[in-house]
């Protein structure tokens, strides 16, 4: 996979996520996203985007646009030093939440993106990476 | 140097100092500026030589907090604040002090002799003009934080209309971003609007919210649940085709909602339910 373009966005605040989240309707729309597509990973972003500030404590997101064999997509990553995930296939389980949230937004941000990597343990913090490739 | 003597030098070289003051000034501004820009900046600079040089006459460069500094300290804070909201950047506003540097290091090295006097005037003078110059800055970001401040809480006032389109309806158009503190607004606004007009339906339009993630999903249904309670059923209209597919790769669950795609189809839901009809009248097609 190629990096053809990256930026980074320090999230602190909720205005951050709305930051994070225009960044990304950018790149989606830089690749020729379709309106659905787009909605999709502008919302999966904003999931992720909050679930770093109210869990995570803050940390960075990263937008890239990358490609793969003649396909083009764009790669999100979000980092935080923050207290980690005790148990990650609980945590993508539907309705459940350590928090006040509906407990979708981890799994719903999984099923909104093609790929999807997790890496988290306690103490550890957490790191999240979803791609959602462009419609061929 | 006493400070004394530097006010008297800063008076017998006013003109000249002014003068290449505000050239430099018109350098580092980088823009061109209006006939009114130019003369304001005159005015400031001129006014601004003439506190310093009043300043000096009671006053160390280096105690900033004595009390023969207060005219000057007020006057940077208003120049700040009126450059703040002219829309000015911070280093504009910044190098109207830092600016004054070279000019008047130039006189003094022209005036004094011996170079260990040379630089301790001018670290001195150098120290007292950069805490001038940070305090244009705290005044600045302070004045730009007070429009920021002020536009969010018209932009809560504005974003949150509550519309009676009908007897015993209500339509709540939603625009931008929902975060927690416009939500809490709406909700009451909607809940209040609900009494007071004695509606049993309101319909929350999200035509204009770009994003429907699970935290809107969450407040969306919290508001539906409360204005149930009172009595009044919540219709969302505004849900375009991404945000269906999107809603339903979250796994939010509106299906005890009744949602429409469009404002016109959710008014006629709700006429029907309130037993209104809009029908053709002898007018029509003509």
């Amino acid at each position: 996979m190629q990096v053809q373009s990256s930026q980074s966005i320090s999230v602190r605040t909720s205005e951050d996520v709305v930051a994070v989240r225009q960044l990304v309707r950018k790149g989606s729309l830089l690749l020729g996203f379709t309106i659905v597509d787009q909605t999709k990973i502008v919302t999966a972003s904003s999931e992720l985007a909050r679930n770093l500030l109210i869990y995570g404590g803050g940390g960075v997101a990263i937008v890239e646009i990358v490609q793969n064999g003649g396909r083009s997509g764009l790669r999100l990553t979000f980092e935080d030093q923050g207290p980690g995930i005790p148990d990650i296939e609980l945590a993508l389980r539907d309705g459940y939440s350590s928090g006040t949230g509906m407990g979708l937004g981890l799994g719903g941000a999984k099923r909104l993106s093609h790929d999807f990597e997790i890496d988290s343990a306690p103490g550890k913090g957490t790191r999240v990476s979803i791609v959602r490739w462009k419609a061929l | 140097m006493p400070t004394s003597q530097l006010a008297r030098l800063l008076q017998n070289s006013f003109d000249q100092l002014l003068a290449e003051w505000k050239s430099s000034q018109f350098a580092t501004v980088g823009r061109r500026l209006s006939a009114s820009d130019e003369n304001t900046l005159s005015a400031n600079s001129r006014e601004f030589l003439t506190l310093f040089r009043q300043g000096l006459e009671t006053a160390e460069v280096q105690d900033q907090q004595a009390p023969g500094w207060a005219p000057i300290r007020e006057f940077l804070v208003a120049l700040s604040a009126s450059r703040a909201k002219e829309g000015y950047t911070p280093s504009e506003t910044a190098s109207f002090v830092f600016s004054l540097k070279e000019p008047l290091f130039k006189l003094l090295s022209g005036e004094i002799k011996d170079p260990v006097e040379l630089n301790r005037e001018i670290w001195n003078l150098s120290r007292g003009l950069d805490r001038f110059g940070l305090l244009t800055m705290e005044a600045y970001q302070k004045s730009r934080e007070e429009i920021i401040a002020r536009q969010q809480r018209e932009m809560l006032e504005l974003s949150t209309p509550v519309v009676r389109i009908w007897d015993n309806i209500l339509a709540v158009p939603l625009i931008g971003t929902l975060d927690s503190n416009r939500t809490q607004v709406i909700m009451e606004s909607l809940l209040e609007a609900i009494v007071s007009t004695r509606s049993d339906i309101a319909i929350i339009d999200i035509t204009g919210v770009p994003t429907v993630d699970t935290l809107v999903a969450q407040h969306l249904l919290k508001t539906v649940a409360a204005a149930r309670l009172m009595g009044a059923d919540c219709i969302i209209s505004g849900v375009r085709p991404q945000i269906a597919q999107t809603i339903i790769h979250l796994g939010v669950d509106l299906s005890a909602v009744t949602t429409k795609a469009t404002l016109a189809g959710a008014l006629q839901v709700a006429l029907q339910r309130t037993g209104a009809a809009i029908v053709k009248g002898h007018g029509a097609g003509r």
